[in-house]
């Protein structure tokens, strides 16, 4: 990437950078541990004078080696991954991602095999009781993730087409990179197969859950996205029902920009 | 205008009034059921003040740890020093990359440096989001009343009305039709815009990543679409870990609206990659100071542990008789009350950490254990020693200083004073109006002291523990 791509041409950062860190390592009485580090043999001067009552026997050391010290204390914090206080959680994650998607306003449905997905989206949006307002989202058109190209959606009477959604679509159908037991919440990775705007953009999402992919909590999906990307995701996208306000008088409403209705179809396996 | 004048000002306001009453409690009774679903909610809220003071002991260390992953992830850190630094930022962004049309979830830090004004200036659109943002923006850029619901100070009829006015449609009685009805306007500008603009809830160090947290899923959207996106936030909203997010994520929810989760959380790190049809090809943090710096350096350093959840003033019982505008500035509530007079300085919000009656609700249901009533009496023996207030505040608080001095008379006056009071309340034992303290009365019935003073009951109840308690053994 070139220099220009990281803000090389934005007036002068660098300088603003350089105050604002020493700034902060004044107000924490620790040194840059590198000159060139500020670069402004005042300020320098002034971080090194630092808090007297800080920490002596590091005032006394050398500076570059007292923040590499503090460098490694923090790197090894990154490298344990400690989690904190968490909720217990029931042997039968299944059975709790399924009852906490209901409690976020979602609904799901256990089916047996892929095969029976279309036919399970066609009953989906033939059940739904919708306004006069919103009457129009019962649409049978769509469109889903390359992974769901191959099935045969015009036995079941429905229109999808295989493409990221361009922001018109009504439906729209998805897998998820995991699900998360502890709060019925969606996850969601980017990249070329898995457009997430499929999922936020249309009135009506539809996410195909294999039970393998339900994990206990947020820590364990983080630890997934290390383990089974290469490289990092752009976004990791957490979903956990429609999309809702509560900005006028504090009253619930659905399908605030996103999604008015989330159904999850679950599958074993 | 300070605290004083603009509350007396809202206290009078009798649709305002109406309108708080209407949400009051609510956010509260939520936030307590919610946090009944963690196992141990003391020890989830050690951890998250730990978590958020261990960013803060070594803030520099972990602002270059961040600054090195998000590079690596192809976005790049900018530093803001001042809020004029934001906007500049903003502008050289938007320019460089030739954008007309900018849509903006919610970001508190661009509220201090006007940021949407400063895009207008220039010649851009600017389009905020998040509903209650909109509902403000169309209204003529009306400051928000609170962090969470910007807009919760105003009654649906007030934005029917609005709507009315500034779509041209006819008026719609029902808060789902006017929901509906800015989702159809919005979806038209998140369609067009070539750039976003995002707070940032969290900085995390380990990725290079921005976390942001919404209901509407607005932040989502606006991070997903545009090919640039630009995520704006305090130097202090850093935290180490992934791990940290997902602990801090079961605290943010629960404490600002009683949910266990919020709808959306995204974790967006650097452009978008091979193959990819929607993200941001483009994407830059700024982080900001504009007062962050002085606050670690001070005896209020505390405060920037906040994760601005707004529980400290849903709780507050002044913030629910007063609402957010009081506040004079972004930050309302007890948080306000300190953050402000730090980052706009003292002498222009001299009365604001007097704003508060240290009942410390606040300091008991804060997420990460900020000490707000010590840290706003610690910004009152600030303004005292810097000669703020006025004369007579001075001279009120030496005479009372004085007199707690001397134990004998302090205990006179205050039996004569008790006294003297429970004569005033009346038959109905509510004080109407009282001389020197009409601000204490011109609001609300003060209730008259029913008995004697504590100096008195503690000595009289010692007799009574004495009398009926058996002599001791040898």
């Amino acid at each position: 990437m070139s220099d220009d791509a990281h803000g090389g041409g934005i007036a002068a950062n660098a300088d603003a950078r350089r105050a604002i860190l020493g700034r902060v390592r004044a107000a924490l009485g620790v040194r840059a541990g590198d000159a060139a580090c500020t670069g402004d043999p005042a300020r320098d001067k002034a971080a090194r004078a630092g808090d007297p009552a800080r920490d002596k026997a590091a005032r006394a050391g050398d500076p570059a080696r007292e923040k590499a010290a503090r460098e490694k204390v923090a790197q090894d914090y990154v490298a344990a991954h400690a989690q904190g206080p968490r909720p217990a959680m029931p042997e039968d994650l299944v059975a709790r991602f399924a009852h906490r998607v209901h409690d976020m306003s979602s609904t799901l449905e256990r089916i047996a095999s892929r095969d029976e997905i279309p036919h399970a989206v066609a009953r989906y949006i033939d059940g739904l009781d919708l306004p006069d307002a919103l009457a129009e989202q019962r649409s049978r058109l769509g469109v889903c993730w390359p992974d769901f190209a191959d099935l045969d959606w015009d036995v079941a009477g429905l229109a999808i087409e295989t493409r990221p959604t361009q922001g018109h679509d009504r439906l729209g159908i998805t897998g998820v990179f995991c699900a998360i037991a502890e709060t019925g919440t969606l996850v969601f990775t980017s990249g070329a197969a898995t457009p997430t705007a499929s999922a936020i953009l249309p009135d009506t999402h539809v996410a195909v859950v294999r039970e393998s992919q339900v994990v206990s909590g947020m820590e364990e999906a983080f630890a997934r996205v290390r383990a089974r990307h290469a490289t990092w995701p752009r976004a990791i996208n957490f979903m956990s029902g429609p999309s809702r306000t509560g900005d006028i008088e504090q009253t619930i409403v659905l399908g605030a920009h996103g999604p008015f209705r989330v159904h999850v179809l679950l599958l074993p396996g | 205008m300070h605290f004083k004048a603009r509350a007396h000002e809202r206290l009078n306001d009798a649709q305002l009034q109406r309108n708080l009453a209407r949400i009051q409690g609510k956010f509260v009774q939520k936030r307590r059921e919610a946090l009944t679903e963690l196992d141990d909610v003391d020890a989830t809220r050690d951890a998250g003040r730990d978590i958020r003071q261990r960013a803060l002991d070594n803030l520099d260390v972990w602002l270059e740890m961040f600054e090195r992953n998000a590079a690596a992830r192809g976005a790049t850190v900018l530093w803001a020093e001042t809020p004029a630094d934001i906007n500049r930022l903003v502008l050289e962004i938007a320019f460089r990359h030739g954008v007309k049309s900018i849509i903006k979830s919610k970001s508190m830090v661009s509220e201090e440096s006007a940021l949407d004004h400063a895009i207008e200036a220039a010649g851009l659109t600017v389009v905020e989001t998040d509903l209650g943002e909109y509902i403000l923006q169309i209204n003529g850029y009306e400051p928000p009343s609170h962090i969470i619901g910007p807009a919760l100070h105003k009654s649906k009829e007030e934005v029917s009305e609005l709507f009315a006015r500034q779509h041209g449609t006819p008026r719609k009685d029902d808060i789902a039709a006017l929901c509906l009805e800015a989702r159809g306007v919005l979806r038209r500008h998140y369609l067009a815009a070539d750039m976003g603009i995002s707070g940032g809830n969290f900085f995390v160090a380990e990725t290079g990543s921005v976390v942001l947290v919404t209901n509407e899923g607005n932040a989502t959207l606006a991070t997903t679409l545009p090919k640039v996106h630009v995520a704006i936030s305090g130097i202090e909203k850093v935290v180490p870990t992934l791990e940290d997010v997902a602990t801090l994520m079961r605290l943010l929810p629960r404490s600002a609206t009683g949910q266990s989760i919020s709808n959306y959380v995204d974790v967006l790190s650097g452009t978008k990659g091979e193959g990819e049809f929607h993200g941001a090809e483009h994407m830059y943090f700024i982080v900001v100071d504009s007062g962050r710096t002085e606050v670690l350096a001070s005896e209020v350093r505390e405060a920037l542990r906040c994760i601005r959840c707004g529980a400290c003033m849903n709780h507050c019982p002044v913030y629910q008789n007063v609402g957010g505008h009081s506040y004079g500035w972004v930050y309302p509530g007890p948080i306000g009350a300190i953050l402000t007079p730090m980052y706009v300085g003292l002498d222009k919000a001299r009365d604001l950490p007097s704003a508060s009656t240290l009942c410390n609700q606040c300091g008991v249901v804060c997420p990460v254990r900020i000490p707000l009533p010590d840290l706003q009496r610690k910004l009152r023996e600030k303004a005292f020693e810097r000669r703020l207030g006025t004369p007579g505040e001075r001279f009120a608080l030496k005479a009372w200083s004085w007199l707690a001095r001397r134990p004998a008379l302090y205990g006179l006056a205050a039996r004569v004073g008790v006294r003297v009071l429970r004569i005033m309340g009346g038959r109905r034992r509510m004080i109407h109006r009282l001389p020197f303290g009409h601000g204490w009365t011109d609001g609300r019935d003060m209730p008259a002291p029913r008995g004697r003073t504590f100096r008195e009951l503690h000595r009289q109840r010692a007799r009574e523990a004495r009398a009926t308690q058996p002599v001791p053994p040898r």
